[in-house]
């Protein structure tokens, strides 16, 4: 048995109507006593009413070295933007 | 709360000039630097140890005033210190966890301080000897560290900000809850007064050498402030410190402790005295009067702790090895 206790990463949602985000991690040996954790050192003062916990190994992440071929890319389709189209004015706001 | 100049990093870095050169310019545009990021070998050591020595300074720093919980001389007092320590635990947390996101872990921090290897502020080697000390602390300690953790909201690494914004939400109650007790001692009994006063004679000074080395002895400022890890000069800091205090003490009606602090017109702040530097090495090497207690403390609470952690960890194979055989 490893006794390194598992990582967590806590997701917290501010109030009904937004979604969780993320705020930070925590060590905790099960979902149980990280949501208790979670709750005592990232709840202290109204941050929010509802707590996800998701194991940190879970995650997957884009790699960074990748980010110019990922995310570049998008820069350059502005057709994918409302802008790039010209609507004469006399059409009023579309 | 806590903390303080960094102390003994080596920034150096193997990296090519080319590597090294690419890295300042994201530095210099304001980009943030994210945990998987290519960043130089100096870069990532230098913030692994600041990140800790910081992490540790919150934990270290609960014992001083943990040392009052039960003497508070009201309900609400002890309810405001009560949430006040458990706040510094929280930000030791944060602070773990975003040193850890560097590749180094919370356990392999933990023993380098039980072991006695990691520094931490060296505020936390005095001892807290009145009640008073509770009003100073949150007033200056607090204060002091305010100063420091503001600019580090602006830190050019992200898992460093992003703590440090939480840990600044939070401390500005610390501080006016300290400031509210010296100020209800200074209002009160003659010997209240006197409680506070020697109290703040007690503290001022170690609360000003919490900024670290004058500009002119410290020799790894520049890169730092070049990587924006750092924002601003310790003797900057220690000048906001002290001209922010200064009225604070007057209206309090108490004697800062420093015969040479007076106005200077021309650089429109406080000059103050000589300060103690053979004092602030001899703690911040760990010959503070309770240096050694601080240690012992934190190792007891680490042990006593040991068999939750194993309990813990006992229940959650269980539970595991359960949901296995029932699938
Ligand atoms: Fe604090």
């Amino acid at each position: 048995m490893s006794n390194e206790v598992p990582l967590w990463e806590v997701f917290i949602r501010p109030r009904n109507g937004l979604a969780h985000k993320h705020v930070g991690s925590l060590h905790a040996t099960d979902e149980v006593m990280a949501l208790q954790a979670a709750r005592d050192v990232y709840t202290r003062r109204g941050e929010g009413n509802s707590i996800w916990v998701v194991p940190s190994v879970a995650i997957t992440a884009s790699d960074p070295d990748q980010a110019a071929e990922n995310f570049e890319p998008t820069g350059d389709k502005i057709y994918r933007h409302p802008t790039f189209y010209e609507i004469p004015e006399e059409v009023g706001h579309m | 709360m806590y903390s303080q100049g960094l102390i003994g990093s080596d920034t150096s870095s193997e990296e090519t000039p080319e590597f090294l050169a690419a890295f300042q310019k994201r530095i210099d545009a304001e980009e943030k630097v994210e945990p998987n990021d290519p960043m130089p070998s100096g870069y990532r050591r230098t913030l692994v140890r600041q990140i800790g020595q910081h992490a540790h300074s919150e934990i270290v720093g609960m014992l001083p005033e943990g040392n009052w919980i039960t003497r508070a001389p009201t309900l609400r007092r002890k309810a405001a210190l009560l949430a006040k320590v458990q706040d510094e635990g929280g930000h030791g947390l944060y602070l773990y966890s975003a040193a850890e996101t560097l590749g180094v872990t919370r356990k392999q921090m933990t023993e380098e301080l039980l072991e006695g290897r990691a520094k931490y502020s060296s505020i936390f080697n005095y001892p807290t000897l009145s009640w008073a000390d509770m009003g100073t602390i949150g007033w200056l300690v607090d204060g002091a560290a305010i100063m420091n953790q503001i600019p580090l909201c602006r830190c050019s690494f992200g898992p460093y900000a992003r703590a440090m914004i939480r840990v600044c939400k939070e401390e500005s109650f610390h501080q006016r809850q300290g400031y509210e007790i010296v100020m209800k001692l200074a209002q009160g009994t003659p010997a209240q007064r006197e409680m506070a006063q020697d109290s703040l004679n007690r503290w001022w000074w170690p609360s000003i050498m919490m900024f670290g080395p004058h500009d002119s002895d410290s020799q790894h400022s520049d890169q730092n402030m070049e990587w924006k890890i750092k924002r601003f000069s310790n003797d900057e800091l220690r000048q906001k410190f002290i001209d922010a205090t200064v009225p604070q003490a007057e209206y309090l009606g108490l004697t800062l402790p420093d015969p040479d602090l007076k106005w200077n017109e021309d650089k429109g702040g406080y000059d103050h005295g000589k300060i103690d530097w053979d004092e602030f090495w001899a703690v911040v090497k760990g010959h503070g009067p309770m240096a050694r207690d601080r240690i012992r403390d934190r190792r007891k609470a680490w042990e006593d702790g040991a068999w939750v952690r194993e309990a813990a960890l006992a229940h959650a194979e269980k539970r595991q090895a359960r949901k296995v055989a029932a699938e």
